[in-house]
């Protein structure tokens, strides 16, 4: 197996030591079949065990790998060291605090996500307790992207207009939302309409794109805001002339 | 062990020399520059019609004649082809998906169809022009 010396830039943050990040180089070994995972692993192995960072699948599935790798939000497990330069450099993901070194805070996030109430929402009294919804396969296909989303919260790192004002619920969270208004089973529309419709809601994207060109899972959050823009505009003019909803 | 995370804030004035991507949707935006431009223009031009003087509009028509003023229009054409028309109807496919039963409309019908739409509208306002 071939192996390829890798200059390895991590950001460091101690903070009961440093005032503000800084940048610790590290060479490593690499292996062409490496990602960058690989790489930060064999550092905390053999090089600085005080390194902090968090994973734990290896294998995009359970998406707490995020990290700014030469500038660009992705996970660290789908990063291959043969696509990059000699010289790589990793940092926490953008827009959110940093805990320690390459672990970030997602308190905010965790709390949106609860926020736009991503569940089934019924309105059957009492619902029915001995059976399931059926759904077709032609209703799932209209959501099913969406339900790929890990959480890695590469869009959120990639959003400017997170990282200007953290108010606005973001990427993710939207899409979650979005996947719930979209699934046939559901009939929450309306309750999340107040959040979704909100200044900090669907209107605050101003439809860069970049957190669907960062999405290792191919959810394409931009375009599920967007959608949501036509339906918050169309669910207001029906309101206006008095039109019931389509749901609930 | 306490806890004080680092907070680094994107900077409010150079945010967008962050990286290609917040550049190119810069661009984009900058085009509403251009939209005002030309919202400006239009009033000026109802307001040569309205004026029921033939001489105020012929100055106007005049106006927009010149050598400087036809490279600047042929320059704001290109800058809205490359940074409106074609990103948004390669966009379209996103905020409209059409869905056939199981299976979702390929994104080629939706963008051909814009640019379908556009030739008539452009071909119609040509005719009412007299220019064709």
């Amino acid at each position: 197996m071939n192996t390829r010396q890798l200059e390895l830039e991590v950001m460091r943050y101690d903070p009961e030591k440093d005032e503000a990040p800084w940048f610790q180089t590290y060479t490593v070994p690499c292996n062409e079949d490496w990602v960058i995972l690989d790489a930060i692993n064999y550092v905390k192995d053999n090089l600085d065990t005080t390194l902090a960072y968090r994973w734990s699948c290896h294998m995009m599935v359970c998406g707490s790998c995020g990290m700014m790798i030469n500038g660009e939000p992705s996970l660290t497990c789908k990063t291959f060291i043969r696509d990059l330069p000699d010289k790589v450099r990793v940092e926490p993901l953008e827009n959110f605090p940093i805990e320690r070194d390459l672990v970030v805070v997602l308190d905010d996030v965790m709390q949106k996500l609860h926020k736009v109430q991503p569940y089934i929402i019924r309105k059957d009294d009492p619902p029915p307790q001995d059976k399931e919804y059926i759904q077709s396969r032609g209703a799932l296909a209209k959501f099913k992207q969406l339900t790929m989303c890990i959480n890695c919260m590469c869009c959120y790192a990639a959003c400017p207009q997170y990282g200007l004002d953290n108010n606005f619920i973001g990427p993710a969270a939207l899409a979650l939302a979005h996947r719930y208004n979209k699934d046939s089973r559901d009939q929450g529309k309306s309750d999340r309409l107040d959040i979704l419709a909100d200044h900090d809601g669907v209107w605050e994207c101003s439809f860069v794109g970049a957190c669907s060109e960062v999405c290792p899972k191919h959810v394409d959050p931009a375009a599920a805001i967007q959608q949501m823009k036509i339906d918050g505009a169309v669910e207001f003019w029906k309101q206006k002339m008095g039109i019931p909803g389509d749901k609930s | 062990m306490s806890r004080q995370p680092y907070i680094r804030p994107m900077s409010k004035t150079t945010w967008y020399m962050r990286n290609k991507r917040y550049k190119v949707y810069v661009m984009r935006e900058l085009t509403s520059f251009l939209v005002a431009f030309y919202s400006f223009l239009t009033i000026i031009a109802l307001a040569a019609l309205a004026s029921d003087s033939p001489d105020r509009w012929n100055a106007f028509l005049a106006s927009q004649q010149g050598t400087g003023m036809t490279i600047f229009h042929a320059l704001a054409l290109v800058y809205f082809l490359f940074y409106q028309t074609f990103p948004w109807f390669k966009l379209a496919p996103k905020a409209m998906p059409v869905y056939l039963g199981e299976k979702k409309l390929a994104d080629s019908y939706i963008i051909i169809g814009h640019y379908v739409a556009w030739v008539i509208v452009s071909a119609f306002i040509f005719w009412l022009a007299g220019v064709i």
